[in-house]
C-alpha cells in the first residue's frame, strides 16, 4: 500500500513529467520548422522600427548598449532609438545627451523617476514607427537579431510580437553560469511555446511588437513589477499571436551573486503569481489555447514541484543522518570506522529501484534533454554540461527558498520594491 | 551600416519562401494533450514494471544465497550424522560468518525497499530457520571440537516503539567486528514462525522487554550499551579473542614487511 507521501509524490511527478513530455512531443512535431540561421537574412521590405532604451543609473553600460544597436545590420534610416532617463541619481542623463549628439538616429529624454513601465510608456508616446521594441540598458544585441526577428513578421502578417533568445553575457560567477544553463533550457521552452501560441512573457530585452498592440490594448502597467508578463497576458486576451525567434540573440547580464539572483527571482515569481491571479480568466479556456491549458498551469506545477521535491530530498537525507547520529551516540567515536560509516556498496542489489526513484530519474533525464535540445535550438550557445550541473545543484537548493518567499509575499500581499535591485547597482556604480 | 537599396539587391527569394513556411502553428491541439497523456502514463507504467522486475530479481538473489547456505548447513549436518563427529578441521569456517551476515543485510534492505512484503517476510522466516540450524550445529561443533565460540541470541522487534532495538543492533555489530568468534543470531520477535515461538516459550520472553539478549543461556532484557554488553561475555573469551586479534595483526605486519 503506497504511503501518503508516495501518492503526493506521484501526482506531482506525473504532472511534471507530463510538462516535459509535452515539450518533447512539440519538439518532434515542429523540429523541421526551427530556424537556426547563421548567415545573413534579407527581407522584402525593411519596416521602420523604434527601440526604446529605459535607463536608470546606467551611465556605465548604456553606451555599449547603444553601440550594439548601431551595429545591427538594419538600414540606418529605418532604425530609431529612444533613450529615456528615469530620473537617475548619477550622470546617466548627460551620457544620453552625448549619445544623441553622436548618433543621428538617437533621441534622448529625461523624466522624473517612475519605474521601468513609465519609461516604456514615455518612449511609446514618442514612437512614430509601425514596429517598436525595448532593450534594457544592460543588454547587448547580436548584429543579425533585428533582421531575423523582422523576418518572422514578414513571414506571418498575423504576428503581433516576436520574442528573442536571451543569452547570459560573459558569465563569470557560478551563479551566472547556472543562469546560462537555465536560459538555455528557457530557449527551448520558449521556442516550443512559440509554435503553439503559448508564450507567456515578452521579455524586456528586445521583444519587438507591432505598435498597434499598444494603440489597441493600452500602454504598459506596473503589474507587480513584471510589466512584460502583464502585457503578454493582455495580448492573449485580445487574441494576438506571439512567436519566438530562437536565432535572434540578446546578451544580458545575469545577477552576479546568489542574493541578487534571489531578489530578482522573488520579484519574477511574485509577479507571475499575482498576474495569474489578476488574469485567472485565461485558465482552461479554449480561446486562450496553449496559454490557458498548458503554459500557466505548468508554471504553477513547476512551483509546487520544486517546493515538494526539495522536501522529499530533505526527508531522504534526514533518515540516514538520524541513523548516523544514533550510531555515533550509541558507540561513541572509539569504534570501528566501518560500523559508523557504511561503505558505499557497488552491488546493484543496493541501488534504489523503487518506482518513486525510477520516476524521479525519468524526470531528471527529461530535464537534461531540455538542456541538450536548448543548446541545439540556440545554435550558438556556449553553455556546457558543467553549467547544467551547477544549475541543477544550485537551483535545487535556492529555488525552493525564493519560491517559498514569493509565495509568502503573495499571501501577505507584500510587494518588494523593484528599485532595490537597481539601487544596489547604483551604489556599486557611484 | 547599409541603406535599404543595398539590402534589396541582396535579397534572396529562397530565403523568403523558407521563412513563410515557418510561421506560427495553430495554437490549440487537443490531440497533442491526449498523446502526451498516453506517453506519460506509459512512462509511469514502465517505471512501475521495471521496478517490480528488479525487485523480483533482488528477491531471487536472496533466495539463491539462502539456498546456498541451506546446502552448506545440510552438508555439515549430513557429515555430522555420517561420521558421528564433525570434521573439526572445517568447523571453524562456519557458514555463518560472512554469508549469513550478508544475507541479513540484504533482507534488512529488502524490508525497507521492496514492496512485496509477503515475499520478504517469507524469506525472513527461512533465514531465521537457517540461523537456528546453524546455532544448533555450531553448538555441537563447539562442544566436540573445543572451539572458543560464544553464542548470543538477540530478540528485537521492527515495531516503531522499540527505539532501543536499533541501538542494540549497532552494539552487537560492533562487538562482532571486535570478536570474530562471537556468534550473534538475531530474531524478529514479531515473526509468526513456530521455531521463534519455541525459543520465546523456552526462554520465557516478553515483547515488553525487548531488546532481549541471551548470552550463554542467561536472559538479559532491555538495552545494554557497548560496555555493558561486552562485560556480559566471559572474560576468558575476551582475553583469548584479543590475543588472537593481536597475533593476526602481528602476522599481517610481518608479511607486509617481508614483502617490502
Amino acid at each position: 500500500m503506497a504511503s501518503f507521501r508516495d501518492i503526493v509524490f506521484f501526482i506531482i511527478t506525473f504532472f511534471s513529467v507530463y510538462v516535459q513530455v509535452f515539450y518533447l512531443v512539440t519538439f518532434f512535431r515542429y523540429q523541421h520548422k526551427i530556424l537556426r540561421r547563421t548567415g545573413k537574412v534579407y527581407l522584402k521590405e525593411y519596416p521602420a522600427v523604434t527601440i526604446i532604451v529605459p535607463c536608470y543609473a546606467e551611465e556605465r553600460t548604456v553606451e555599449k548598449t547603444v553601440h550594439s544597436l548601431q551595429e545591427l545590420r538594419y538600414p540606418e534610416d529605418k532604425l530609431h532609438i529612444i533613450l529615456v532617463d528615469d530620473g537617475s541619481p548619477d550622470n546617466t542623463w548627460q551620457k544620453l545627451q552625448e549619445l544623441e549628439s553622436k548618433y543621428s538616429n538617437v533621441r534622448s529624454f529625461t523624466k522624473t523617476n517612475g519605474g521601468k513601465h513609465t519609461c516604456l510608456n514615455f518612449g511609446l508616446e514618442k514612437t512614430e514607427t509601425l514596429y517598436v521594441g525595448c532593450l534594457d540598458a544592460d543588454s547587448l544585441v547580436h548584429p543579425e537579431a533585428l533582421v531575423r526577428i523582422m523576418s518572422y513578421f514578414e513571414g506571418n502578417i498575423k504576428l503581433m510580437a516576436v520574442t528573442p533568445t536571451l543569452v547570459v553575457h560573459n558569465p563569470k560567477s557560478l551563479v551566472q553560469r547556472a543562469q546560462r544553463a537555465e536560459y538555455n533550457v528557457g530557449t527551448y521552452n520558449k521556442k516550443m511555446m512559440g509554435f503553439l501560441g503559448g508564450i507567456h512573457v515578452t521579455p524586456g530585452p528586445f521583444s519587438i511588437f507591432k505598435k498597434e498592440v499598444f494603440d489597441t490594448i493600452g500602454p504598459y502597467k506596473k503589474a507587480h513589477n513584471t510589466e512584460d508578463m502583464e502585457i503578454t497576458f493582455r495580448m492573449h486576451r485580445q487574441g494576438y499571436l506571439i512567436d519566438n525567434c530562437s536565432d535572434a540573440y540578446v546578451y544580458t547580464l545575469g545577477p552576479k551573486t546568489i542574493y541578487d539572483l534571489y531578489r530578482q527571482r522573488v520579484r519574477w515569481i511574485y509577479g507571475f503569481m499575482k498576474n495569474i491571479i489578476d488574469y485567472k480568466e485565461l485558465f482552461f479556456k479554449k480561446k486562450y489555447g496553449t496559454l490557458g491549458f498548458f503554459t500557466l498551469p505548468s508554471g504553477i506545477i513547476s512551483i509546487i514541484a520544486v517546493i515538494f521535491m526539495i522536501l522529499f530530498i530533505v526527508q531522504g537525507l534526514i533518515g540516514p543522518a538520524i541513523v548516523f547520529f544514533e550510531k555515533l551516540s550509541t558507540l561513541g567515536f572509539n569504534v570501528s570506522f566501518s560500523n559508523i560509516f557504511s561503505a558505499p556498496s557497488f552491488d546493484w542489489f543496493y541501488i534504489n529501484t523503487e518506482t518513486v526513484a525510477l520516476v524521479a530519474l525519468a524526470l531528471y533525464t527529461l530535464v537534461l534533454f531540455s538542456f541538450i535540445l536548448g543548446k541545439w535550438v540556440s545554435s550558438n550557445s556556449e553553455t556546457n554540461l558543467l553549467d547544467a550541473v551547477i544549475f541543477f545543484g544550485l537551483y535545487s537548493v535556492i529555488a525552493p527558498i525564493w519560491l517559498c518567499k514569493a509565495l509568502w509575499n503573495v499571501l501577505i500581499n507584500r510587494e518588494d520594491s523593484w528599485t532595490v535591485e537597481i539601487d544596489k547597482r547604483v551604489r556599486e556604480n557611484l | 551600416m547599409s541603406s535599404t537599396t543595398e539590402f534589396e539587391k541582396e535579397f534572396s527569394k529562397k530565403e523568403i519562401e523558407r521563412i513563410e513556411k515557418v510561421h506560427s502553428a495553430p495554437g490549440f491541439s487537443p490531440m497533442q494533450y491526449l498523446v502526451v497523456f498516453v506517453v506519460t502514463v506509459g512512462l509511469f507504467l514502465s517505471a512501475f514494471g521495471l521496478s517490480n522486475y528488479l525487485s523480483d530479481r533482488k528477491l531471487d538473489k536472496v533466495k539463491y544465497i539462502q539456498d546456498d547456505i541451506a546446502i552448506d548447513i545440510l552438508s555439515s549436518e549430513t557429515q555430522f550424522e555420517l561420521l558421528q563427529d564433525i570434521s573439526c578441521k572445517d568447523a571453524g569456517a562456519s557458514v555463518l560468518s560472512s554469508e549469513l551476515n550478508d544475507l541479513a543485510r540484504r533482507i534488512e534492505y529488502s524490508e525497507q525497499s521492496i514492496q512485496n512484503i509477503e515475499e520478504v517476510t517469507r524469506l525472513k522466516k527461512y533465514y531465521s530457520v537457517l540461523q537456528v540450524k546453524d546455532y544448533i550445529l555450531m553448538k555441537k561443533a563447539t562442544e566436540r571440537c573445543g572451539l572458543k565460540s560464544v553464542f548470543v541470541l538477540y530478540f528485537y522487534t521492527t515495531e516503531k516503539n522499540c527505539v532501543e532495538c536499533a541501538r542494540q543492533g549497532y552494539v552487537l555489530t560492533e562487538l562482532r567486528d571486535k570478536y570474530p568468534d562471537l556468534r550473534v543470531y538475531s530474531f524478529d520477535y514479531g515473526l509468526d514462525l513456530g521455531i521463534i515461538q519455541t525459543l520465546i516459550r523456552t526462554y520465557k520472553l516478553s515483547d515488553t522487554e525487548l531488546p532481549t539478549l541471551i548470552v550463554e543461556g542467561d536472559v538479559l532484557t532491555g538495552y545494554h550499551d557497548l560496555e555493558a554488553t561486552e562485560a556480559l561475555l566471559p572474560e576468558k573469551f575476551r582475553k583469548e579473542q584479543a590475543e588472537l586479534m593481536n597475533a593476526k595483526v602481528a602476522t599481517s605486519t610481518a608479511s607486509t614487511s617481508k614483502k617490502n
